[in-house]
């Protein structure tokens, strides 16, 4: 039997393999290289690689291609969320390379390995030792983010899938400080999301026995030429949704969530919080627009109800909480609600809006945790919301922003969350979706009073003895909350640029 | 037309002044005090400038346009211009704040309860000026949403940082009503776009496009529904006003004299601009409903106002009562009702500020107590602050000679020329006006006075000076509101022209001279 290997454009993913060489090399400087220089080293490497990605994407910009015999595809909204993932990653990792807030060193375990607790950690920790392992994973998994988007069949995307979580599994069990609750996250977060992915790759086998092919545009032929209903497509079809919806923390699979955002290294959730949603919806968005466009009578009525049940739900749960992340946490559930309205659209316009979303999501999220690295007591951060009380009479800078990602995420006009919202509900009433965005509505109003709780704690409570300080961070950290503030503001003032981003980039490519 | 981009001026100015006040040092109030009253003093004069070019005559709806793209995917521009009702409410807006910053002026230093800097409750002014000039200035539907929404921040942190004890639950409760209506009307604001992009092949927001949209009934319901409900809220009408005594009793004097006095006409003048031109079916087939909402709300709030123990809670009563008036003027379709209703907002907000204010000045004479029964027989003690007490609770009551009176007046007036009941009914409503107006002056100004009053200041120069343009006013446009109605009663043409209602006859004559 002949076998021709497949012809590979290797211009179209070069951002790709820029990024994987740059983790290959990552490994070989943490196994190889001397304590002293590695940190330096890594950072170069992962803010080299990932600039050099986003330069390659921007170079790209045009490129319209189905690569590796049909396993990746190069389109407008592959680009767009490839370049939003790699930026947002860029101020993730900035936030990670954070070294002057914890008085200790950053914020990272000294050594993963060591039991928390025991007479190890602490010597480690006396030593002032600090560890340079999360930069390959953080590589590794931003590459698997961009495979997740790119990917043009089940296997590439179950693929990708993993290379993005097992990186964040680890990741998330990496913290300084309150190490259990850390490890407990991560072990987790570990467990539920191997069942999900045993959930994604079972769907995948399914519909590989419905459709005879695992690339989408053969399942979508196949999809739209059978006719009839049929079982197996259906559950495999469901199953496949289950392994994506997970990764997007939608109800009633986001069970994870609240405890992997509070569990992880605050710098390690605003990352994942922000690309995992934009990969992950990426992914969704693909394979129900190009393999399962054919059945959207089936899938639109589930998205439906989950982005109901998410919105709601999401809403609800996080006004109770009194924990900062976990309310993040909940929050971001609920903005998963919402993206998964401009996703049941099912148009150009519903593309081209939840892309916008995610870009304006992603900036605010990392805004946002970026100032919960910086907010501390004696115990580290402090996350409890009482703890906050008064902070904007304290730091009115650094309340004040955080006041403005607050707003954008309740979506207040002026802000990038508003124009969002506006994308995605104007995409949902063009398709007739008229009760789900009432739904939105209210869920809106919902999530406005925790939002706008926090302020309220912020600026209109005195200070106490328990409230916390800001501690001023180094460059890194600053940037990045300046970047997302800026982008928060800017997409919310002047977004037609990224508008006309999105909306050149809605069509996907077979 | 002058090319001068007036409004927008007009809008940057008290912006670029609230920047500049929050950026002072913290340890000089007093220049924050007087940057605010100079910005505010330059907007009044600007604003009268462009009221003297405003052409009553022309036949254009808008004068002083300016329209620029924005954010074109969603057809969005910024476009703003006047018609005579924009024209005098934005003079209002003007005409007050200089005033409230002056009334204002120890309002906020020596006050345990607030925390706030004396700067910032002055830069939130400020802000809320350019907000509130934006706001009746947009003539892009989403514009007018952005102003509409935004405005809601300086309102909630002037609430929720100065306001009484309890400030912060009254401040949230405002946010959360304010939002739940602008939220619903986002929803609304949506469909009329995609309604536009169906019949015109491109999606806008343009007023004037919008005007004359064909659309099914059921979508113009709905659709009207949507704006109707964040306009109620805001006015607000009975059943959607509870967050308004609320507010009113937390917050300090000028942040009331802002919202009841000049942002809560945003709500009426909404239903005037957006929902009639635009749902002209709809309104109709609505009009029964707004129109029993107005008179529930005239009786309800004039019963509750009649018992209320606290005088801040009284006047935010009253003003719900009086809301019932004006949206009951709009609702009627005449030109009159209409007229009258636009009158009766800038009376009202001169009304509203005068008693805000004058009880204001009255209750940091007595510890900020608000009760009735904590004063009495005032006029023997301060005979200049119960005068000026007197008129402004006459003009609450819409005594003859005072400009309250003409709204009052048009508004029954074509009430009664559509439906005779109506008017019927809405006129035993200013009785009971009469009684809780006159209930509160007789208990708290007149009789033996009060133990706890003894030894009380009269009014100083300062808060005279604050309260006499309001009092001149009222009297001016009282017994000559010609200048008034010929600004407002072309819009108001307008208006009935573009959902093509008909006056029933006999017409008020439209020079304003009142039959």
């Amino acid at each position: 039997m002949n076998y021709s290997p497949p012809a590979i454009d290797y211009v179209a993913i070069a951002p790709m393999i820029v990024i994987f060489g740059a983790a290959i090399v990552s490994v070989l400087v943490e196994a190889f290289t001397p304590r002293s220089v590695r940190r330096y080293l890594q950072l170069l490497i992962v803010f080299g690689s990932l600039i050099a990605a986003a330069a390659l994407i921007v170079i790209n910009a045009s490129t319209r291609v189905v690569t590796a015999g049909q396993a990746i595809v190069i389109d407008g909204p592959a680009l767009v969320l490839q370049g939003a993932i790699v930026i947002i990653a860029l101020l993730g990792a900035a936030l990670m390379a954070e070294r002057s807030i914890d008085s200790v060193g950053d914020a990272f375990a000294s050594r993963v390995s060591s039991l928390p607790g025991s007479e190890e950690e602490k010597q480690f920790t006396q030593r002032g030792y600090l560890q340079t392992e999360i930069w390959p994973l953080t590589l590794f998994a931003v590459l698997g983010m961009m495979l997740f988007v790119t990917s043009n069949d089940l296997l590439i995307m179950f693929i990708g899938l993993e290379i993005m979580s097992l990186p964040l599994y680890l990741m998330t069990g990496m913290a300084r400080r309150r190490r259990l609750l850390s490890q407990e996250a991560a072990l987790k977060y570990f467990l539920l999301g191997a069942f999900s992915s045993a959930f994604f790759l079972y769907g995948a086998a399914l519909v590989y026995g419905y459709a005879g092919s695992i690339t989408f545009p053969e399942i979508a032929q196949t999809v739209t030429s059978k006719p009839g209903e049929s079982l197996v497509l259906m559950i495999g079809l469901g199953m496949v949704l289950i392994g994506l919806l997970f990764k997007v923390g939608a109800v009633p699979f986001h069970q994870w969530v609240p405890d992997v955002y509070q569990g992880a290294p605050t710098a390690v959730t605003g990352f994942m919080a922000a690309t995992v949603k934009i990969a992950a919806f990426g992914a969704l968005l693909r394979i129900l627009y190009v393999a399962f466009g054919g059945v959207r009578w089936d899938w639109e009525p589930i998205i439906w109800i989950i982005a109901t049940l998410t919105m709601l739900v999401g809403s609800i749960l996080a006004v109770v909480q009194s924990d900062i992340k976990r309310m993040l946490a909940y929050s971001s559930v609920a903005q998963a609600g919402f993206i998964l309205i401009g996703v049941a659209a099912a148009s150009a316009a519903g593309i081209a809006s939840t892309m916008f979303y995610l870009i304006a999501y992603g900036f605010t999220t990392i805004g946002a945790f970026a100032i919960i690295t910086m907010v501390r007591d004696a115990g580290g951060e402090a996350t409890n919301l009482a703890t906050w009380s008064g902070i904007g009479r304290k730091s009115p800078v650094v309340a004040s922003a955080f006041a403005v990602f607050m707003l954008a995420l309740a979506g207040i006009p002026l802000t990038s969350g508003f124009v969002g919202k506006f994308g995605v509900f104007a995409a949902a009433i063009e398709a007739g979706m008229v009760w789900l965005v009432i739904v939105g509505v209210v869920a809106s109003l919902i999530a406005a009073f925790f939002y706008v709780r926090v302020i309220v704690v912020m600026f209109f409570a005195q200070p106490t003895d328990q409230t916390a300080s800001v501690v001023v961070p180094s460059a890194f950290t600053t940037v990045a909350l300046a970047a997302g503030a800026a982008v928060t503001v800017i997409l919310g003032v002047v977004p037609q640029p990224v508008l006309d981003l999105v909306a050149n980039a809605d069509v996907f490519i077979r | 037309m002058s090319a001068f981009p007036w409004l927008t001026t007009l809008g940057l100015l008290p912006l670029i002044g609230s920047i500049v006040v929050a950026l002072l040092p913290k340890s000089k109030p007093t220049l924050a005090k007087q940057v605010s009253l100079v910005v505010s003093g330059a907007v009044l004069a600007l604003t009268i400038a462009m009221a003297l070019q405003f052409d009553g005559a022309s036949t254009q709806p808008f004068q002083f346009v300016e329209s620029y793209p924005w954010i074109p995917s969603f057809g969005i521009s910024y476009s703003v211009g006047v018609d005579g009702i924009g024209l005098v409410l934005i003079a209002l807006a003007a005409t007050l704040v200089p005033i409230v910053i002056l009334a204002g002026w120890r309002d906020i230093e020596g006050d345990q309860e607030s925390e706030g800097s004396v700067k910032g409750y002055f830069a939130l002014i400020l802000a809320l000026e350019a907000l509130m000039i934006g706001v009746f200035a947009a003539t892009d539907v989403f514009l007018f949403y952005v102003f509409f929404e935004v405005m809601l921040i300086p309102v909630y942190f002037m609430i929720g940082r100065y306001g009484g004890p309890q400030r912060s639950y009254a401040a949230i409760k405002f946010l959360l009503y304010s939002l739940l209506g602008g939220l619903f009307m986002l929803a609304s604001l949506i469909g009329l776009y995609v309604v536009s992009a169906r019949e015109l092949g491109s999606g806008t927001f343009d007023f004037l496009s919008l005007v004359g949209l064909e659309m099914d009934p059921n979508t113009q319901k709905m659709l009207f529904l949507g704006f109707f409900f964040a306009f109620a809220i805001k006015a607000p009408l009975w059943p959607f006003h509870t967050w308004l005594p609320d507010a009113a009793a937390q917050s300090k004097p000028g942040t009331s004299v802002l919202l009841i006095g000049v942002l809560d006409k945003v709500g009426t003048f909404g239903m005037i601009r957006y929902c009639l031109p635009i749902f002209p079916a709809a309104s109709e087939f609505y009009a029964p409903v707004v129109i029993g909402m107005a008179l529930i709300g005239i009786f309800y709030g004039a019963y509750v106002a009649l018992t209320a123990q606290d005088m801040r809670r009284l006047f935010a009563y009253s003003s719900m009562s009086h809301f019932g008036f004006i949206a009951l003027g709009i609702f009627v379709f005449t030109s009159s009702g209409q007229s009258g209703s636009v009158v009766y907002m800038v009376a009202h907000g001169l009304s509203t500020a005068a008693l805000f204010l004058t009880a204001g000045f009255l209750m940091s004479r007595r510890r900020d107590s608000a009760l009735i029964a904590d004063y009495g027989g005032v006029n023997k003690v301060a005979p200049v602050l119960a005068g000026f007490f007197l008129v402004a609770a006459l003009s609450s009551l819409a005594l003859p000679g005072l400009v309250s009176f003409v709204g009052e007046f048009l508004v029954l007036l074509g009430a009664f020329e559509r439906y005779l009941w109506v008017g019927a009914l809405g006129t035993l409503g200013i009785v009971i006006t009469a009684a809780y107006v006159l209930r509160l002056y007789q208990k708290s100004m007149t009789g033996p006075a009060n133990p706890s009053i003894e030894g009380m200041t009269d009014l100083k120069g300062r808060e005279i000076t604050a309260l006499v343009p309001i009092a001149a006013l009222s009297i001016t446009l009282g017994l000559y509101p010609a200048p008034l109605l010929n600004v407002i009663n072309p819009a108001v043409d307008w208006t009935m022209n573009t959902i093509s209602a008909v006056d029933p006859e006999p017409v008020v004559s439209s020079d304003g001279s009142q039959p």
